[in-house]
């Protein structure tokens, strides 16, 4: 016990400063939030596996190791140092940040549509305060969650992006997170907020990227508000550097006749949590949740989802897959929960995994929670391995056994793959499937 | 539609029937638990030291256990100081044969539609029957006996076959194992015992009824089954109660052995009294039941329905141990008004090869909440192993609910395992296009749920499968709609 007091002792030392530092900076409202968001995770500690919730997942890495807040460095980091994790050629927005901080230097502001905001969180606190008070932190909640209440104390920036009445951004916009090695493990806590108006459109991109590896901790919040009838494309992709901790916590509130496709890939990281929340809070809700995971080597990959059917005619999909190579573990969790009076919802949900070694090992709990009788909803859950009869198959038409596998696990991948419509983002991820297949996941 | 809510309140109203009370005199123990009442327990049945001394065990360490609370049910806290934990019909001094049976018990299970002789006779089921909680005739005993089966009540197994019960008895649920099967392991007072020797086929099914009939009682049997190598048997229980304003505690402990090549086939039919309209009284059905396939090649098999009972929560287990061995789960759960099923089943694969088949359906209406919650587990060394898993449920009316909760660990890469689930409530398209066809919306109804119960009715035993065919009919046929 006095063991836990001294692991939360850390962070409380680090609030202290962060407050004395940010103490201008910080609206009342948000001082207060933080206050109450610290005293939260005081009161809840890190979660343990007793907890149903993380019952496959032990952040006791996470919990023993001292973080310091991550430093902002931006010497001798030059846009083309980065062209392995930019999306290239195509035209977008792109915001860079490193370590948790927005860098200027690093980022290229795209062609926008008059009134479309996107930007650093810390100058939009300027900027936009209205806005942020009406948004910021009322969707995650942070009573229940540790980890959210610790990204919400030490909110400093992150990304926030704006959608006005009717607008639409046809250029991708691209959230790019670095972190850099440093002496110290660090940890940062990007907080990001994206607010679409009615009838607005956008395609978002998340990314989480290492650039030199080491010990570090990424525990990012975002929270996404649809407005009636706008259409959100998120996708997220998450290659952290092999020794690094990853928790990220996504809440999304839809309004009525919305519809929001996410895509979470998650290749990079040793411990890795994935929050997915989706609240379908209008009639003629649609959502699309499609993810992968791939892991190998010691990695822990651990991808919870829960939609929540608050209101009726919604529809929602999930297709969630999963590779596990060397001795990794893979945890699927993906709830439903279909309220009283959201009559006609259609649900589904499927999580196949690929078990391609001997030592790894899957936990899969999909679940339903049905309390209105006028509904559809389906779930499905497979393990198991790549058909020896289809490897057969292809070796009696002379393809070795180590191509036949890979092509049989890239053909499994591909599924998920194929629904980036953001043409960089699917090359590198074949090019990446492709190249760790055919050397063993290890070497990733 | 106009007929459909109709006649959802038509099943919501249903009658028990079988909420009569006899008016037995009986030998009640005093309320309250203590290490007193188990000593009383133990010595009205005359049980040797080493049953007294394990019951006491199991006593002690109740006293350190807390009561669980993660299952998706809702009830007031029990008192357990508050209810007996023995009652007997007075003129029970162990049956010899049916002629000595109090002929007021003997009308109590013809009323419940099992009349023992003729039952015994034309069926050629042998039955045991517990009356709240001692046994009170054995049927067809002799004809068992000549091929070396055994087939008694579990109080008497202890004082003759003190050393199967020895060697077996906790060797699956140990009095350790969770809250409600040690406070049976302290109190139980009875149950039924089998035992089937080497390569024999046991020629009849054996069915066991529980009845609680005493008030403030809880009812706490355990069974025992042994299959010995090459064996096979066929089980069958059912059980009804009284109705009663309060609310009673039925927590028994089922334990299966079967040893190389043998298979047990254990099949409930469970209707105790689920309360009124308004939920009020019912039975708490809490019930551990677990089998292990200890040989190589074993099965058993686990079918289940579960019509009655205010709340159930029970999980049905297999352990599969021995290569080869299989384990199955067929389970139907009805909620109506406000019952609560919490129920579903473990599958634990050891061995190689296992294999395990799980189909579960659920059915709630009214204020009913239905859960399957289950766990399949792979362990390491269990390459091969094989899992099919599937959970459909049905929701008539817009007031009751449906969850599941599958647990899949696999620790294997070689396992294979498929789960499906759904949710839905039957379409109006199809009951249209049975009234195009001229059949009644009730008809179809009925027969839209019957055939979605269709995959586990037809792994009941025959005897049974009718059974829970009216049974379901009572609550569903020409009400439901």
């Amino acid at each position: 016990m006095i063991e836990l007091k001294e692991e939360r002792n850390v962070y409380l030392s680090n609030f202290a400063s962060l407050e004395k530092r940010l103490k201008e900076k910080r609206p009342a409202w948000l001082r207060a939030f933080c206050k109450d968001a610290i005293s939260c995770f005081t009161e809840l500690g890190f979660p343990t596996t007793r907890d149903e919730d993380w019952r496959y997942t032990s952040v006791a890495p996470i919990a023993r190791t001292a973080f310091k807040p991550a430093v902002y460095q931006v010497n001798g980091w030059s846009p083309s140092r980065l062209a392995d994790v930019t999306l290239g050629e195509v035209a977008c927005t792109q915001l860079v940040f490193l370590n948790g901080h927005f860098s200027q230097e690093l980022s290229s502001p795209g062609k926008l549509p008059e009134g479309v905001k996107a930007g650093s969180l810390a100058s939009a606190l300027d900027s936009d305060g209205g806005l942020l008070e009406e948004h910021l932190a009322r969707y995650a909640s942070y009573r229940r969650n540790a980890f959210t209440a610790l990204n919400t104390a030490f909110v400093e920036d992150g990304a926030f992006v704006y959608l006005p009445k009717d607008a639409v951004v046809k250029e991708p916009i691209h959230l790019l997170f670095l972190s850099t090695a440093s002496k110290d493990p660090a940890v940062c806590h990007p907080r990001n907020l994206i607010v679409a108006g009615s009838s607005a459109q956008a395609t978002v991109i998340e990314s989480y990227a290492g650039l030199e590896g080491g010990v570090y901790f990424t525990n990012a919040v975002t929270e996404i508000v649809t407005g009636e009838q706008s259409r959100i494309d998120h996708t997220r992709l998450q290659r952290e550097s092999e020794r690094a901790f990853h928790v990220a916590t996504m809440e999304v509130s839809q309004h009525r006749d919305s519809a929001f496709a996410s895509r979470s890939i998650s290749i990079g990281g040793k411990l890795v949590r994935n929050d997915l929340n989706v609240l379908l809070n209008g009639e003629g809700c649609d959502c699309t949740l499609d993810g992968l995971y791939f892991a190998g080597g010691e990695q822990h990959v651990d991808n919870h989802t829960t939609i929540d059917h608050a209101k009726p005619h919604c529809s929602s999909r999930e297709l969630y897959k999963g590779i596990l190579d060397g001795k990794s573990t893979g945890v699927f969790n993906g709830k439903i929960i279909v309220r009283k009076d959201a009559q006609k919802t259609d649900a589904r949900q499927t999580n196949n995994n690929l078990l391609l070694s001997e030592e790894s090992l899957i936990n899969t709990k999909p679940q339903l929670e049905i309390l209105a009788d006028d509904v559809k909803c389906t779930h499905g859950a497979t393990i198991g391995q790549l058909d020896e009869e289809a490897l057969f198959y292809l070796r009696t038409r002379g393809i070795g056994d180590a191509a036949a596998r890979s092509l049989l696990t890239y053909a499994f991948a591909s599924e998920i793959i194929g629904r980036i419509r953001i043409q960089p983002i699917q090359c590198r991820l074949d090019l990446l499937l492709s190249r760790s297949l055919s050397k063993g996941h290890e070497t990733l | 539609m106009e007929t459909s809510t109709t006649n959802i309140e038509e099943l919501a109203t249903r009658e028990y029937k079988y909420g009569f009370v006899t008016q037995i005199e009986s030998d009640l123990a005093p309320a309250g638990l203590n290490e007193d009442i188990v000593r009383l327990i133990s010595s009205k049945k005359n049980e040797p030291e080493f049953m007294l001394e394990w019951r006491l065990k199991a006593f002690r360490h109740w006293l350190t256990m807390e009561e669980p609370k993660w299952a998706n049910i809702h009830y007031p806290a029990i008192d357990y100081q508050a209810a007996h934990y023995y009652s007997a019909p007075k003129s029970n001094k162990g049956p010899m044969s049916l002629d000595e049976v109090d002929p007021e018990l003997l009308k109590t299970y013809e009323k419940l539609g099992i009349p023992l002789r003729e039952q015994a006779m034309l069926a050629g089921v042998a039955v045991d029957a517990v009356f709240d909680s001692v046994s009170v005739a054995t049927t067809f005993k002799e004809k068992l006996g000549q091929l070396g089966i055994i087939f008694c009540s579990f109080s008497e197994a202890v004082l003759n076959h003190a050393d199967l019960i020895r060697k077996y008895l906790g060797s699956v649920v140990p009095y350790t194992d969770n809250f409600f099967a040690t406070l049976n392991s302290a109190v139980f007072s009875d149950g039924s015992f089998v035992y089937v020797p080497k390569g024999v086929r046991c020629p009849m099914e054996l069915s066991t009824y529980f009845r609680i009939n005493a008030e403030k009682t809880g009812q706490f049997e355990r069974t025992l089954i042994i299959a010995d190598e090459g064996s096979y048997v066929s089980y069958l229980e059912g059980c009804t109660a009284p109705m009663r304003d309060e609310n009673q505690l039925h927590a028994a402990v089922v334990e299966l052995i079967a040893h190389d090549n043998a298979t047990i086939k254990y099949s409930t039919v469970q209707n105790w009294y689920p309360g009124d309209k308004e939920g009020k009284g019912g039975i708490y059905n809490f019930v551990t039941k677990r089998g292990k396939c200890l040989g190589v090649r074993s099965k058993i098999s686990w079918t289940q329905v579960e019509t009655g009972s205010a709340i159930t929560w029970k999980y049905p287990s297999c352990i599969l141990q021995g290569d080869n061995s299989v384990g199955e789960f067929y389970s139907v759960a009805v909620t109506n008004n406000y019952q609560q099923a919490d129920t579903g089943t473990k599958m634990i694969h050891i061995g190689k090869n296992t294999r395990s088949t799980i189909v579960s359906k659920g059915i709630s209406a009214g204020h009913g909440q239905n859960t399957y919650r289950g766990m399949v587990k792979i362990l390491k060394g269990a390459t091969g192993a094989r899992n099919y898993s599937q959970c459909d449920s049905l929701l008539l009316g817009d007031k009751c609910g449906a969850h599941t909760f599958p647990y899949i660990e696999v620790k294997n890469s070689t396992a294979r395992m498929e789960h499906e689930a759904s949710i839905s409530k039957i379409g109006e398209d199809q009951i249209f296009y049975c009234q195009q066809r001229g059949i009644s919306a009730e008809a179809a109804v009925s027969m839209i749920v019957n055939g979605f119960c269709k995959e586990v009715f037809r792994e009941l035993p025959m005897e049974f499968a009718v059974e829970a065919q009216k049974l379901l009919g009572v609550s569903l046929e020409g009400s439901v709609g």
